[in-house]
């Protein structure tokens, strides 16, 4: 097979968040990294430095590369999370792009809950602010482990090795008791490039990976291979063989955590119904085993009355059935919680009637204390009980990131107004 | 199998979203214009919906500028595919009053917003499928998988859903419609892998091929009835390609000899001018151009 293509077809795909406070040198560092890995094309390159030129300035301004929407200009906001995209031969990235600035808490959630690593921008000269403390804060919330810390504007310390480690460590300090898996430390001046793709001269102590080799090398998040086998029915169809006098139903959807193989036991859920796989289909072609992340279609050995909604599950290991439990939300609309609307709650396919019950603290993320509250407001974290109409099949989210979140629809404007992670 | 490789995780997330439109909304449609980006997500919806016929109509918005061998491609394409397809043309909405245009060499484009949002309204259209991708453009950078438009079609960044985790909410009120884009995380390299790896046909003038062409900035400028040379400009005929197949008046190749796929993939690989860059007029004219056009109404 052509190399080329080869090359293409074996790359795994890393989703990522940056953070950084405002002026921490965001903007530049993605356009660094689009530029040195050859993602930014010559027509964006002409557009930006004519842009630059315009502005008085000598050379391209990389951040512009990221410069957001006219509307966004016109009236200097930030909206939400942007999405870029880059290759190196190793692997394909998607870079969610997200505004550091307080207000935009639920852009952070936006950005966090589909990626596996997150980098934390840091100033070297201005060590762990308040922003870092928040921004690690909600990447840990939403269940990522592993972060990349890009210690910026080493230039503006004579690119010194102790305000490196000092830096490192007053962070190390900070995020150890939060519980990630790994994080690893890269200095570097965005500005000049050292150590973000090209590792450059101005850091010879330095002997660890570039960011971009740290990006090609951390472990793709494959926890929820291991999890017990999810399957939320998205559809059904009948089928009917003219040899054959009965139908089958085949139950499209995607396996959200886990593996599951042909011949296994699994429980319909909610009925509580046991059977096992008949068959994984796929436009492809029948397979044996299915997991985490596919879109198959399922058959079952036992005629089951399965609705969307529905959950096929390890049998030996199946999630927790419940009208009521208590969950970790995130308010994303401008107006706050008015308990007198109606509410839904979409959980993978199922979506249910659903009631806030009681508020139990407000999370301050920027301390990360609780404190009682008895309203929600946009961008606020709060501990809740929620009550649902029609039982939901839920793991923790800390467990099974799929399966242990959620989303809040306001039934009379339809607008998405929260975002819920499973306690 | 332990891990998806890339274009596994694309193609499955991207089957996912079809059937949430399928299971969401009440009368769907996926628009296929014979180009390469709707070309992958036809074989999407088989990969999501077969052996069952898919639970959409196809919809293509003919502006009536076309490459013949585009037309030609889309009728073999639904006829292998035993699909409905539907078509509705800009030459209609301009006779009806409901587009003006100068000249019939002036691009149909922009135009194409109207006669898809009328066409949403003729037949009650909650959700459309099509196949934009974020790379494309800056404005389409931060456009959500599932895009809310208004009743009159347009599109307001300001008022779009957070789309969190992989859960998706196509709720709208009748006259309101998604706008649904599966392949939002693909590249175009991605693309033309997939189609190499599904082995799927598509329309010649993709691959190279000897054209008539004039040199217009960094562009060429293809030779057509509808977009005649200029006084003073040298008629060339060189080896190009197209990497979009729009409008006519405003499609342009690139030089190539690329082909077949594999070629198109090693150049796609290292090229080094954006798609629209290269190969649109109508995006050149403003930074904001497809920005505005998408608040009109267009894809
Ligand atoms: N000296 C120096 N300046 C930097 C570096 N990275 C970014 N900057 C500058 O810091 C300012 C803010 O950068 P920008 O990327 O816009 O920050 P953002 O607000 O985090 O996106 C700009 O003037 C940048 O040129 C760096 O590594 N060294």
């Amino acid at each position: 097979m052509d190399q080329t293509l080869n090359m293409e077809q074996h790359t795994e795909l890393l989703r990522f968040i940056t953070c950084g406070s405002v002026d921490d040198g965001k903007s530049t560092l993605i356009g660094r990294l689009l530029y040195d890995s050859k993602a930014i094309f010559e027509d964006q390159m002409a557009a930006i430095t004519a842009t630059s030129q315009r502005r008085g300035m000598s050379e391209a301004d990389l951040a512009l590369l990221t410069d957001g929407l006219q509307a966004e200009r016109e009236q200097g906001i930030t909206i939400d999370v942007a999405y870029r995209y880059f290759s190196t031969p190793k692997r394909r990235f998607i870079i969610a792009d997200t505004p550091g600035h307080e207000q935009y808490t639920r852009n952070m959630v936006t950005g966090a809950s589909t990626a596996d690593v997150a980098i934390i921008l840091m100033d070297v000269r201005k060590g762990v602010l308040p922003q870092t403390r928040r921004h690690t804060h909600i990447v840990r919330l939403l269940g990522i482990r592993q972060i990349v810390l890009a210690i910026n504007k080493m230039d503006l310390v004579d690119f010194d090795e102790t305000a490196f480690n000092e830096v490192y460590q007053s962070f190390l300090n900070f995020a150890n008791p939060l519980g990630f898996d790994d994080i690893i430390a890269v200095p570097m001046s965005a500005l000049q490039g050292d150590m973000v793709v090209d590792r450059g001269q101005s850091m010879p102590w330095y002997t660890g990976n570039t960011l971009i080799e740290v990006l090609e090398t951390v472990k793709v998040d494959e926890n929820i291979q291991h999890a017990p086998f999810r399957f939320p029915v998205q559809l059904v169809n009948r089928v009917r063989n003219s040899d054959e006098l009965h139908e089958r139903r085949l139950y499209l959807g995607r396996v959200e955590s886990g593996q599951v193989s042909v011949g296994d036991n699994v429980v319909v859920l909610p009925a509580g119904e046991s059977t096992r796989i008949a068959s994984i289909d796929t436009f492809d072609g029948a397979i044996d085993t299915a997991i985490a992340g596919q879109s198959v279609t399922i058959t079952l050995e036992k005629q089951i009355d399965i609705s969307r909604g529905d959950m096929i599950a390890a049998e030996d290991n199946p999630p927790h059935t419940d009208k009521a439990f208590s969950a970790l939300i995130c308010w994303f609309s401008n107006a706050g919680l008015d308990i007198n609307k109606r509410l839904l709650l979409r959980h993978g396919t199922q979506t249910v009637a659903t009631k806030i019950a009681a508020l139990e603290y407000k999370l301050d993320i920027n301390q990360s204390i609780h404190v009682p509250t008895e309203k929600i407001a946009m961008n606020d974290i709060v501990k809740v009980m929620i009550r649902v109409q029609q039982p939901i099949n839920m793991d923790r989210y800390e467990n099974n990131r799929p399966n242990g979140s959620f989303i809040i629809i306001d039934e009379l404007s339809n607008d998405t107004v929260a975002a819920g992670m499973i306690a | 199998m332990s891990v998806l490789n890339h274009l596994d995780r694309l193609e499955s997330e991207a089957i996912h979203i079809m059937r949430e439109v399928a299971a969401q909304s009440n009368n769907p449609a996926l628009l296929f214009s014979g180009g390469k980006d709707s070309i992958v997500l036809l074989r999407l919806a088989e990969k999501a919906f077969r052996p069952l016929s898919f639970p959409f109509p196809l919809v293509h918005i003919d502006t009536g500028h076309n490459f013949s061998e585009v037309i030609q491609f889309r009728d073999r394409r639904v006829a292998e595919l035993n699909e409905r397809l539907i078509v509705r043309s800009v030459e209609d909405t301009i006779k009806q009053g409901r587009a003006r245009v100068k000249s019939d060499t002036d691009s149909r484009n922009a135009l194409q917003a109207i006669t898809l949002v009328d066409t949403i309204n003729e037949f009650q259209f909650d959700a459309c499928i099509g196949g934009a991708r974020r790379d494309e453009e800056k404005a389409r950078a931060k456009e959500r998988i599932f895009s809310f438009r208004d009743e009159f079609g347009a599109w307001d960044p300001k008022n779009q859903r957070p789309e969190i985790w992989n859960l998706y909410n196509a709720r709208v009120h009748p006259g309101e419609n998604m706008r649904v884009f599966p392949i939002s995380n693909w590249t175009e390299l991605d693309v033309w892998s997939y189609i190499a790896r599904e082995n799927l046909a598509v329309p010649d003038i993709y691959y190279a091929h000897r054209r008539q062409v004039v040199r217009r900035g960094i562009q060429l400028v293809p030779v057509t009835h509808l977009t005649p040379p200029r006084d003073n400009e040298t008629v060339e005929e060189l080896w190009v390609r197209f990497r979009t197949v729009g409008d006519i008046t405003c499609t342009c190749p690139v030089a190539s000899e690329a082909k077949d796929v594999q070629a198109i993939i090693a150049e796609t690989a290292i090229t080094s001018v954006t798609e629209r860059g290269a190969t649109r007029m109508d995006d050149q004219t403003s930074e904001a151009s497809m920005e505005l056009r998408k608040k009109q109404g267009y894809f």
